[in-house]
């Protein structure tokens, strides 16, 4: 595959990130909607709603943050591009040309840099996969959700409680900071910064899908009603949804410890996948 | 639904209560961290705006310039907390009538503008292609040294909105409102959740 095709439709991709919203989170927001009874909350997603619809008819990004540029690559074994430069490339082209908002500052200088790029950012988590094709999903995140990230090192005892305790606490903490409805993403166990990274994965997962394992299913499910009970609703001006969803992810943990990280979404959930194939054929899902 | 034209007199202010919605057309400016920093460090004299009468939106934008003229991409609230302890000097000594941003303000806010007479206009956050829809015109920019997000831009807008009357005039918020509620139903939320 040539380097600049790749790079032309990362480019593409970015574009797609930021003026889309994949189709499962307009369906639950719509569905938020369709459940509202109070008059401010209803102008709040009716707002959202109508602001989907235009960015998308007028090709502009759907909110002014723009986001640090987060990706979530899949690639072959045997893939040998050097990657992290073709990123870097797309995302200072696609500042310039969707435009996007330049976000990336240094953090003690805050020196902006004008192009999105600076010192590890873009950020690209990279995982390997059996098939031939490199997938990438392109992730942008706004600091208005990511600013009420958290986490807490648990002790082991405080169990499956002090995780629903913490996650609540998070979300009444939040209040109407993160722009919601959020989605919850959640982290449980790894070591402090595995559980962050799951919290953060756990938001790929479409809002149709449940989780494919039960247990954590039904939790989602328990918490996602409770958390829509608290009535802090969109924006924080209250009604019947705060969270379009709650995700978990999982992993093995230290005997002595409990990591459990919170990363909330914002309503503009974005993301963005493509498949670029050895031919030069390249798929936007 | 009230359409208000800026300026705001402490009339059209005091009018206002919460959870009613208003559309505002007139000159309205950004401000963020960097601006009312910098505005609240300068002499009078040194001041490049008139807020008097004036909404303050808390707004980075994504502006675009075409034909040497500048023009809003995408332009919603940002959160407005962060400008909070600086937000009760920068009405008082500006005369500003109304803030519009996302998340509410604290309580020395609240209090100052029950005093001052000044109002909280909720702008659902991240709907920036609507609050961008709204702007006619760009009359200016100031302080652009600070950047993009963080300059003042000095907007004409017609019909912007919808906007959520959320802290009023009269010490009332609605984010205050919400929170009682809220608390109010954590324990039977925590009974359902069996950590009660």
């Amino acid at each position: 595959m040539d380097e600049i095709i790749l790079e032309d439709a990362l480019v593409e991709l970015l574009r797609r990130s930021v003026i889309e919203l994949p189709e499962d989170v307009i369906w639950k927001i719509n569905k938020a909607l369709e459940a509202e009874t109070n008059d401010v909350s209803k102008v709040q997603l009716k707002t959202i709603l109508d602001n989907i619809a235009l960015a998308k008819e007028m090709g502009r990004p759907m909110c002014q943050d723009t986001g640090i540029h987060i990706f979530f690559v899949k690639m072959p074994y045997d893939f040998d591009m050097r990657l992290e430069g073709i990123v870097q490339k797309a995302v200072s082209r696609a500042t310039e040309s969707v435009p996007l908002r330049p976000n990336a500052v240094d953090p003690i200088t805050r020196a902006n840099s004008g192009n999105n790029v600076g010192e590890h950012m873009p950020f690209v988590s990279y995982t390997f996969h059996d098939d031939d094709y490199l997938e990438v999903t392109a992730f942008p995140k706004g600091a208005g959700s990511e600013n009420m990230a958290a986490l807490a090192m648990l002790t082991p005892s405080q169990g499956i409680r002090g995780i629903k305790e913490f996650i609540l606490e998070t979300v009444l903490n939040a209040g109407g900071k993160p722009c919601p409805p959020t989605i919850v993403g959640v982290g449980i166990g790894g070591s402090c910064d595995l559980a962050m990274r799951l919290a953060k994965r756990s938001l790929l997962r479409p809002l149709d899908e449940p989780n494919p394992d039960p247990d954590l299913d039904a939790m989602e499910n328990e918490l996602e009603t409770a958390l829509n009970e608290l009535g802090i609703g969109p924006m924080g001006l209250g009604g019947r949804t705060t969270v379009l969803g709650v995700r978990i992810l999982r992993a093995a943990c230290h005997t002595a410890s409990l990591p459990v990280a919170i990363n909330l979404q914002c309503w503009a959930a974005r993301r963005a996948t493509l498949r670029a194939y050895n031919d030069g054929r390249i798929e936007y899902i | 639904m009230k359409k208000l034209e800026l300026p705001l007199s402490d009339h059209d202010v005091r009018s206002l209560h919460i959870g009613e919605s208003v559309f505002l057309t007139g000159r309205i400016f950004t401000a963020r961290d960097e601006a009312h920093i910098h505005l609240l460090n300068m002499k009078d004299e040194d001041i490049p705006v008139d807020l008097d009468g004036s909404a303050v939106f808390h707004c980075g934008p994504i502006m675009r310039k075409e034909g040497g003229q500048w023009m809003v991409v995408a332009a919603g609230p940002t959160t407005s907390y962060r400008m909070s302890k600086l937000e009760p000097e920068f009405i008082e000594r500006f005369g500003v009538r109304a803030i519009i941003g996302k998340g509410g303000m604290s309580q020395v806010t609240i209090d100052a503008m029950k005093d001052l007479g000044c109002v909280y206009l909720a702008l659902t956050g991240g709907a920036a292609v609507i609050a961008a829809r709204g702007i006619e015109k760009v009359n200016g920019v100031h302080l652009p040294e600070l950047g993009m997000a963080e300059a003042i831009w000095d907007l004409q807008v017609r019909d912007f909105g919808p906007l959520s009357v959320a802290i009023d005039a009269h010490g009332n918020s609605l984010y205050e409102e919400i929170g009682q509620r809220v608390k109010s139903k954590l324990p039977f939320i925590k009974g359902k959740l069996g950590i009660d």
